[in-house]
């Protein structure tokens, strides 16, 4: 290393630490965000620049002149040597989601700085550790899957547990995102109608783009965007209108059932007529919106309000329950790490990798700037004002409806707020009322608005860019709808068709119209619990959907470590056995006490015994109003439960397999991964 | 000097469509004929038509390694 990059390094050492402290250690005054962002920039860039280069180089030993499937498999589609901004861009906006915007909103609630320790530490040492690895054991295997290669690493049974686990993940995904909508659309005219229009706009870009002009993506994108601009700024006149608005203000079961059939019904269609269209939207539209928010955080550079740390570090807070171990590493689960990931890092990207060298780049900072993504999200729902905050993402069950009563109950909790403050914010942003809307798109969208009327528009817009983060927000995760509603139609149709073969004919159009439908029930269900939960869903389906996207993680992990040991680098598998150790420990951890705790706003069981004998006793327990509702309450616990248990159970397993395989490995003397090309053409022993 | 300048704003706008392109799915073009003219100088190359229709339904094909954005 010379002086002068000594030098350099130095100082972006002290100026992260100057930042970290700042954030860290102001109490009493607001901190301003810039600090927060600087700190973890800085953070990022060493940790590239030094851990993610020793993994790279002492741990993988990338070699660059070995040949990538893009090369050898070159067929100019699918197989592509691509280069390295090219398909980092492509990388990110595949793994972006919502995820990153919404934990960290929901985090928010023990103050901003447990979350931001979390996300960085997270990201850091697991997150990006696992997309690198998995993408870097991907490319050496010709772009396997990661269901693939754990076949092929450490056999069958670990292969179908991993199945399972990804056709859970991806259902509870579905359901907990559709969610996320459907509370951030009831009862609002305005967001509804702008929401709704995509559906024809993307019709008349799917028709343009099949039929007008083929393959025209920048003239149908402009096209599209202008009018989903126009939907944007017309739909506060349907709001304002009695009679429109009658039309789109929806109760949130409605909404929910709405949602399922139109999941059902995108999922059967050509994709070229809605799918692909509305991908198209929302990809430039989010990656847009992201880059926007970060000019417009660093132009206006925003005060925090949110404390630091808040009373609720101690587990009792309104959004979810549970201490900060585990819940909290539950909680923000992509940003910091993500097992979602693992399944892009074994997609289309190391399909399309130059060298091994860019692996770094492509899978350690592609993860990098999700965080940086994930900080955003916490600091823009760390400017709103505490109380609102609290008012937006607490249930109806807890501070009741009416804006007085609200106020006085958050109040209450230490953080001062006038009900004039909850109705004049409504206002502003052109809403009835902003009360308990959980699920953070809404508390993301109000933060956003915020920082972006700052930055444009002052005040006069705050409505019409709160309803475009709602938009950006639904309408990329209806087309994560759409096309995870395909991917476990085809999983289950993989899964059935082991019993019925003829199941698993995929260009039958009947068994499609039976896999969809029977994809959509399945979430749907989740979906339609969570919407008449009388606790708001989130708070039930958020930790569901967190342990089982960490389950994920731990199980790419341990294929991580599998490799590793494989490859004869025990010496430092520890890079990914820390990570991996961790999420273990905090996925089955939640997972037994979402089963087993005596506490009944923690453990499903609990809850269920605590409805079943208030039912036996012909009790009614708030906030259910019946005793069908109480029975309801009790069924879904013991399903809810079923489904921790089984995450914890996952596991586990895989845990024993890997400790299994890794022990094999080492009293084996010979590299016995099972990589595609290189010098080293060993074959496995399973 | 205004030569080398153009010449990389030109360059930077490529990366720039090529980036947004391959974000939807479909990758570039002239590199996919130019591939099957050197590689495969005796077959048909598709047409710009046809490469997006085949990108757009290889996209979106239900099958295994599909997963996109999410979270």
């Amino acid at each position: 290393m010379s002086l002068q990059s000594k030098l350099l390094w130095g100082g972006v050492s002290v100026l992260g630490a100057i930042a970290f402290a700042i954030v860290a250690l102001t109490r009493g005054e607001p901190v301003n965000a810039a600090w927060l962002v600087i700190a973890s920039v800085c953070i990022y860039f060493i940790a590239y620049r030094f851990y993610a280069l020793f993994i790279t180089s002492k741990v993988f030993g990338v070699d660059v002149k070995r040949q990538t499937p893009a090369y050898r498999h070159n067929d100019g589609l699918d197989y592509v040597p691509t280069n390295r901004y090219v398909l980092f861009g492509h990388h990110f906006a595949a793994i972006a989601g919502a995820g990153p915007l919404v934990g960290p909103v929901l985090a928010a609630q023990m103050g901003y700085l447990p979350g931001t320790l979390w996300i960085l530490a997270g990201v850091v040492f697991a997150g990006a550790v696992q997309d690198m690895t998995v993408l870097f054991m991907s490319t050496r295997r010709d772009g396997k899957s990661l269901g693939d290669m754990i076949r092929s690493e450490m056999g069958p049974v670990p292969g179908a547990i991993a199945g399972i686990g990804i056709l859970l993940i991806c259902i509870i995904v579905l359901a907990v995102l559709a969610l996320v909508v459907v509370n951030a659309l009831k009862g609002s005219p305005w967001g509804t109608f702008a929401v709704f229009c995509t559906i024809p706009i993307a019709l008349l870009m799917g028709v343009y783009s099949r039929f007008f002009r083929p393959g025209r993506i920048a003239e149908m994108s402009v096209i599209g965007a202008l009018l989903l601009l126009a939907a944007l700024v017309y739909g506060r006149t349907v709001s304002e209108t009695p009679s429109m608005a009658a039309w789109f203000t929806l109760s949130g079961p409605t909404l929910a059932l709405i949602i399922i059939g139109y999941g059902f019904v995108a999922s059967v269609l050509p994709v070229w007529l809605l799918l692909a269209p509305r991908d198209y939207l929302s990809t430039f539209l989010k990656v847009g919106t992201i880059l926007l928010l970060a000019i417009a955080i660093l132009v206006v550079r925003p005060d925090l309000q949110m404390a630091a740390v808040t009373k609720f570090i101690d587990g009792t807070g309104p959004a979810w329950a549970g201490s900060v171990f585990p819940f909290l590493f539950i909680t923000i689960a992509c940003g910091a790490v993500s097992g979602w990931h693992s399944l892009i890092s074994s997609g289309t990207t190391p399909k399309m990798i130059e060298n091994e060298g860019q692996i770094r780049l492509i899978g350690y900072g592609g993860m990098l700037m999700e965080s940086l993504v994930a900080i955003m999200a916490m600091i823009s729902a760390s400017v709103i004002h505490p109380g609102v905050y609290f008012a937006m993402n607490s249930s109806a069950g807890l501070i009741g409806t009416d804006p007085g009563h609200a106020a006085q109950v958050i109040s209450s909790w230490g953080f001062a707020v006038t009900p004039d403050m909850l109705t004049q914010v409504a206002r502003e942003v052109g809403e009835k009322t902003i009360m308990s809307r959980t699920g953070g798109a809404p508390t993301l969208a109000v933060g956003m608005a915020s920082i972006l009327s700052g930055f444009l528009g002052g005040k006069a817009l705050a409505g019409i860019w709160y309803h475009f983060a709602i938009l950006f927000e639904a309408l990329f995760i209806l087309t994560t709808v759409d096309a995870g509603t395909r991917v476990c139609r085809f999983m289950i149709q993989d899964l059935v068709g082991n019993v019925v073969p003829a199941f698993k004919a995929t260009k039958s159009w009947s068994n499609n119209v039976v896999g969809s439908a029977a994809a959509c029930v399945l979430w749907g269900y989740f979906l339609y619990q969570g919407v008449i939960d009388p606790l708001g869903g989130i708070w039930t389906l958020w930790p569901l959907f967190g342990t089982a996207n960490q389950m994920l993680a731990a199980i790419a992990l341990i294929l991580c470590t599998v490799v590793l040991f494989k490859m004869k680098k025990q010496r430092y598998a520890w890079v990914t056995i820390m990570p991996a150790g961790w999420l273990v420990v905090c996925t089955v951890t939640a997972g037994l006490e979402k089963v087993l705790s005596p506490d009944p706003a923690v453990g499903f069981v609990s809850h269920a015994l605590k409805f079943s004998n208030a039912v036996a006793a012909g009790k009614v327990l708030a906030p259910a109003k019946s005793l069908s509702e109480m029975s309801r309450v009790v069924f879904n616990d013991y399903v809810d439960a079923t489904l921790a248990g089984v995450f914890a159970a996952l596991v586990i397993a895989m845990v024993i397999y890997g400790f299994i395989h890794c022990r094999k490995a080492l009293g084996t003397p010979r590299n016995t991964a099972v990589e595609i090309g290189g010098g080293l053409m060993a074959a496995g022993d399973d | 000097m205004t030569e080398t300048f153009t010449t990389r704003a030109r360059l930077v706008c490529d990366l720039v469509t090529q980036t947004a392109r391959l974000m939807v799915g479909v990758p570039d073009y002239q590199t996919y004929v130019t591939h099957r003219q050197t590689q495969h100088p005796d077959q048909p190359v598709m047409s710009y038509q046809e490469f997006f229709r085949e990108r757009q339904d290889a996209r979106y094909a239900v099958g295994k390694g599909r997963f996109r954005g999410c979270c």
